[in-house]
């Protein structure tokens, strides 16, 4: 029984190999640019809109709202990157329901790739709306005395992360290949809807959490 | 009793005592916030997609303890180095 789908190498060169993680990633990757790019070919601002555009642009703007209400008042400049994130965990994790597929985000190596790009978007969008010296300043409020736990709060919720976004999605796969070995009739199909429901909720939470942490770092310019 | 019986054992009884007290805790947590979320929904219907989202959101955060209680039962159980060491000691030497 392998741990993750780290292990299932396809292809090596030296240090350099090609897992199933890799490859999966890359097949989401080219289905959601395909995707994208076939939707908003012919962009139509009449009165009937194509049918995919008009589910794109439900989604569009209900991540929109969303950041709006966590307290990003400008939320179209952080859109592109929460909404890739929201999108990209969503359907890694809903195509579960195909055969043989593993989520890649079943592998601690994605999660923590996403991880470390919130943890390094944070400050680059602190900096971008405060400037250097006040993004800098934030981690001596509210007291100096703050600022080692400051700095070991950043690195505990990027671990918090990648470890919440992987667990729930490798206990997802595991559960259900031991149920399989044990009952395998209808409570496997059971573990599975839990599973993609697990998936969807978590894909929001990484997407929420992350512009929770956008909102504390770009917030303060208005008090 | 060697050592590589000794680390199984041991492993054994600590992944299943690692899951089980490990999830009391997010379990009643857990109870408390969607009890606090239902009678803040019975006292303020409008107010309800707030409250459901700050309830998820919340839910997800006591369930992560839950999850890194799981995520270790697991790596003591099939990916535990120790345990690793010792056989390839013995299928090594």
């Amino acid at each position: 029984m392998h741990l993750s789908s780290d292990e299932i190498i396809l292809w090596q060169w030296g240090w350099v190999n090609l897992n199933v993680t890799i490859i999966t990633t890359w097949c989401i990757m080219l289905l959601m640019i395909a995707g994208g790019w076939l939707i908003t070919r012919k962009l139509n601002q009449g009165l009937h809109i194509p049918r995919w555009q008009n589910a794109l642009e439900v989604v569009v703007l209900a991540l929109d709202s969303q950041i709006k209400e966590v307290g990003l008042n400008e939320s179209r400049r952080y859109l592109p990157f929460i909404g890739t994130l929201f999108l990209f965990i969503l359907i890694s994790n809903i195509l579960s329901v195909v055969p043989w597929y593993e989520p890649p985000t079943g592998s601690m190596s994605t999660t923590a790739a996403l991880a470390i790009s919130v943890f390094l978007a944070v400050p680059f969008f602190g900096i971008r709306e405060k400037g250097l010296l006040n993004y800098l300043r934030t981690y001596i409020k509210p007291t100096p005395i703050m600022l080692p736990f400051n700095l070991l709060g950043e690195l505990s919720r990027t671990l918090a992360l990648a470890i919440r976004l992987f667990g729930n999605m490798m206990s997802g796969t595991m559960i259900i290949a031991i149920l399989l070995m044990v009952t395998p009739f209808i409570f496997p199909v059971l573990m599975n809807l839990l599973h993609l429901i697990t998936g969807v909720v978590q894909a929001y939470i990484f997407s929420i959490l992350a512009t929770v942490y956008i909102a504390a770092v770009t917030r303060n310019n208005k008090q | 009793m060697d050592n590589q019986t000794l680390i199984a054992i041991v492993s054994i009884i600590i992944a299943g005592l690692t899951i089980a007290i490990g999830g009391i805790g997010p379990a009643l947590g857990q109870g408390k916030s969607i009890a606090a979320a239902l009678s803040a929904l019975a006292q303020q219907p409008d107010a309800s997609p707030t409250i459901t989202r700050t309830l998820f959101v919340g839910l997800a955060m006591v369930e992560s303890v839950a999850i890194y209680c799981f995520v270790v039962a697991m790596i003591v159980l099939f990916a535990n180095p120790f345990w690793n060491y010792t056989v390839a000691q013995i299928s090594g030497g």
